[in-house]
Formats: structure tokens, sequence, C-alpha cells
């Protein structure tokens, strides 16, 4: 979707603010808002590509503005609600209810299976990458466009390459696609490639900074052959 | 969806009021989220990547495996994991200054640089740094790469985990690797800052 997520080259968002020091966790709330993501994961409300989806549908401006796992907070309302495991009147109440009572503790329950899982999400991950017997269509040193189509669903096409012509510089092997498993479909295995674009094919010869480039992975349907070769050169 | 800009005190009163339901119905426990910040705040962070690039540093063999299979040499010590299942490192030279983002949210290689700091998540780095890189790592990390020096911005758009195999700085020459690790920072591995000096 063209949402205010895809940043890639907006200006205006004022300079990048490092403080010295941070704590991975600012308050005691986001270790909860973090959590959301493997225990609701496991749970089998969303996969990677879903939960990202879910981000971007948060409303524009409180996405550019809010703590950021208010955005995991957002994904996993959006789909508890979807699934019907929680309902939006219930979680108003119970909202309510810590508002006045911010003190009062959590149910206490355990379960030694998440506490398990939790240790090996951590160690072994969540590989995205399928097998897949679809033979690549394109090699190391391609010159290819991104296509320009923008679809309304979840992709990684960001609008600031849609259009552009580069070279392909790794190919991956295949892997889960956005396109269909962020909106809800199946996992399509595609060939990722990494495709390099200079400055000056991405911004224009006068605007862009000099000696630089920029890599992107794309999955095979994002790209055709380039009709100009060596318009990226 | 809803335009409300919540109070620090509102979000905090939704994320429990959903924490407790997610307990409730057995899917959460507070156990399961006390374990995940204990992993991340003191087991999971750039540490890890620091021992890689000091060994980098002083094994030119395994520096060749860790460019050409980032995931697997990291295995070999035992490092890798959530959100760093496909890692690809890439090394800076004297002609060329790598450094990474994802414009499109907040992916991180989180096995050997543990979880991102918030700059890195939010929108002035990630829609600024693809457009002019060379501007904001002078005006807002201060440091100064010379047009002579190609920079490469790595978009992570895939599950594909881009990182830096940041210079070993001079006058290292005598230093063990636990010596060098201790002068790899975080930024020096996305690319925004560079080795403390010895």
């Amino acid at each position: 979707m063209n949402g205010v997520h895809d940043l890639g080259g907006t200006d205006g968002l004022g300079p990048v603010v490092v403080p010295e020091n941070e704590p991975v966790f600012r308050a005691e709330w986001e270790k909860a808002g973090f959590a959301f993501f493997p225990t609701l994961f496991r749970a089998g409300l969303f996969n990677v590509d879903m939960f990202r989806y879910g981000i971007e549908q948060m409303h524009p401006a409180v996405y550019l503005v809010s703590p950021y796992y208010e955005h995991w907070l957002h994904a996993a309302e959006h789909y508890a609600t979807k699934a019907g495991v929680i309902d939006e009147a219930e979680l108003e109440a119970k909202t309510q209810y810590y508002l006045e009572h911010p003190d009062e503790p959590l149910p206490e329950t355990k379960d030694a299976d998440l506490l398990a899982f939790v240790d090996a999400a951590v160690k072994h991950g969540a590989p995205a990458r399928r097998e897949s017997d679809a033979p690549a269509k394109f090699e190391v040193g391609d010159t290819v466009t991104v296509t320009q189509d923008s679809p309304h669903g979840h992709t990684r096409k960001a609008r600031y390459i849609r259009g552009k012509t580069g070279v392909i510089t790794h190919a991956h092997g295949t892997f889960i696609y956005p396109d269909s498993a962020g909106n809800g479909g199946a996992d399509d295995p595609q060939h990722v490639y990494t495709v390099k674009f200079t400055n000056a094919e991405l911004w224009g010869a006068e605007a862009a900074e000099p000696n630089g480039v920029v890599y992107f992975d794309v999955w095979e349907p994002y790209i055709t052959p380039a009709k100009t070769e060596g318009a990226a050169a | 969806m809803s335009a409300t800009v919540r109070s620090q005190e509102e979000i905090a009163a939704r994320v429990k009021a959903l924490e407790a339901l997610m307990i409730e119905k057995g899917i959460m426990t507070t156990e399961a989220v006390d374990r995940l910040a204990e992993i991340y705040e003191n087991e999971v962070g750039p540490q890890l990547g620091a021992g890689v690039v000091a060994k980098a540093w002083t094994d030119p063999e395994f520096k060749a495996r860790l460019l050409a299979d980032g995931t697997k040499a990291c295995a070999e010590l035992g490092i890798g994991g959530l959100q760093g299942e496909d890692m690809v490192v890439v090394e800076n030279t004297d002609t060329v200054h790598n450094v990474i983002t994802c414009t499109l949210c907040s992916c991180y290689p989180w096995p050997v640089l543990g979880l991102p700091p918030n700059w890195y998540k939010e929108p002035a780095y990630r829609s600024r740094i693809v457009r002019e890189p060379r501007t904001v790592l002078r005006e807002d990390f201060g440091l100064d790469i010379p047009d002579s020096v190609e920079i490469r911005v790595w978009d992570s758009s895939s599950e594909m985990r881009y990182w830096v195999l940041p210079q070993r700085p001079a006058g290292t020459e005598g230093l063990d690797e636990k010596a060098l690790a201790e002068l790899v920072t975080r930024d020096s591995m996305i690319g925004t800052g560079v080795v403390k000096a010895p």
C-alpha cells in the first residue's frame, strides 16, 4: 500500500535525534509491547508479513509520532480483534480499568511450553527461506527495472524504487513472498535478488549526492528486464 | 483507524489491558514477557557482533567465510537466530563506506546487534539515509565521509539482514581479540559510527 510507513526519500522529517544513552526498553509497557510479537505469532494470529501490514494500517499521523512499540500494540490489537480472540468493547473496558488502577497486578499464570518456545525462537529464528522448483529468471549482472504497479495491500516494493533501473548484485534463493503472505495468502516462494541503484538513478543527477548507491532487495515479480541496457551502469 | 495520539499513561493502560486479555486466553504469560526482556537486555546485544568483527580482523580465513556467508560464519561462534536467519556482512575499505537501514519498518540483525536504537526505527533516519546519506552522516552523526569514498546504503526490504564489518583501526597490531572487540561500537556495525581509537 502507498502508506506513510514507506518513508525512503521523504523530505521534511527533521534531524535524526540520537540520545547519548538509551535503555533497551524505555518503559515497562514496552516490554509487553515487544512480547506481543513472538507470543501472538505463536498463537497463529499473524505471520511476520501480516504483522508489518497491521502496522502499515495505523493512522499515518499517529504512526509518525507514536513511540515505536505502540506500532506493535496496534498490529497485535488489529489481528486479535480480527480473529475474534478479543472484542473491541472488552479491550476498551479493561483499558479504562487499568487507567484507574495502574498498579493492579496482572493475572498470574505459568506456561513452560511458552518459555521453551521463546528460547527456541530467539536461538533458531523463524527462517523465511522456502524451497521452490521455480528456475530463477534473472542472474547477477542483469540490468532490471522495477515495475510501477502500486498494490493496495501489503508489499515491500517501496515507492522510491518503482520504475527505477539497477543491476542485480546478489541472488539469494527463494523466500516467502510478502505480497501474498502479508495479505493472508500462501507463502508463494519467489526468488529474491539484491539490486544496486545509483543515487542519480533514484533522485536525479541534480539532487543526488555524489559517489553513492543504494542496495534494495526485490522479489522476482517486482522486476522486469531493463528496456535500455546500461541505463544504470 | 483512529487518529488518537495517546499519552504514556494511556498507552501503558492499553498495553496492560491487551496483555491481561492475552494472559486470560492462555496466549501470553508475564514470565514470557520477563524472559524476552531479560534476553534482549542482558544476553543478545552488540557485544556479540563486536566479537565477530574482532575475529574477522585477526583471522583472514574466518573473514573470508564471514563475507561469503554471514549466517554460517556467525553460527561457528554460536551466534544466530531470530531476525538474523539470513545475514550478509558488508566490508568497509579505504574506498567504500557501508550503512544499513530499513526504510519500510525497522529490520535489523538482532542476533549480532540486539534490538535497534530508537533513532534507527524512527522516520527521520529512515527517510533521509537513502536520499542524503553523506549529509546525514556528517550533520547528525559527526561522521565526515569524503566524496572520494563511495557510500553504499543497504535497505533491508527482505529478510536478508545486512550489517557492516568496520575497518580495523591503525595502532592495534598488538591487541588480542578481546581487546579489539572492546573497540567495536554498535554504530560502527550500522555504519553511522566508527570504531573507538585504541
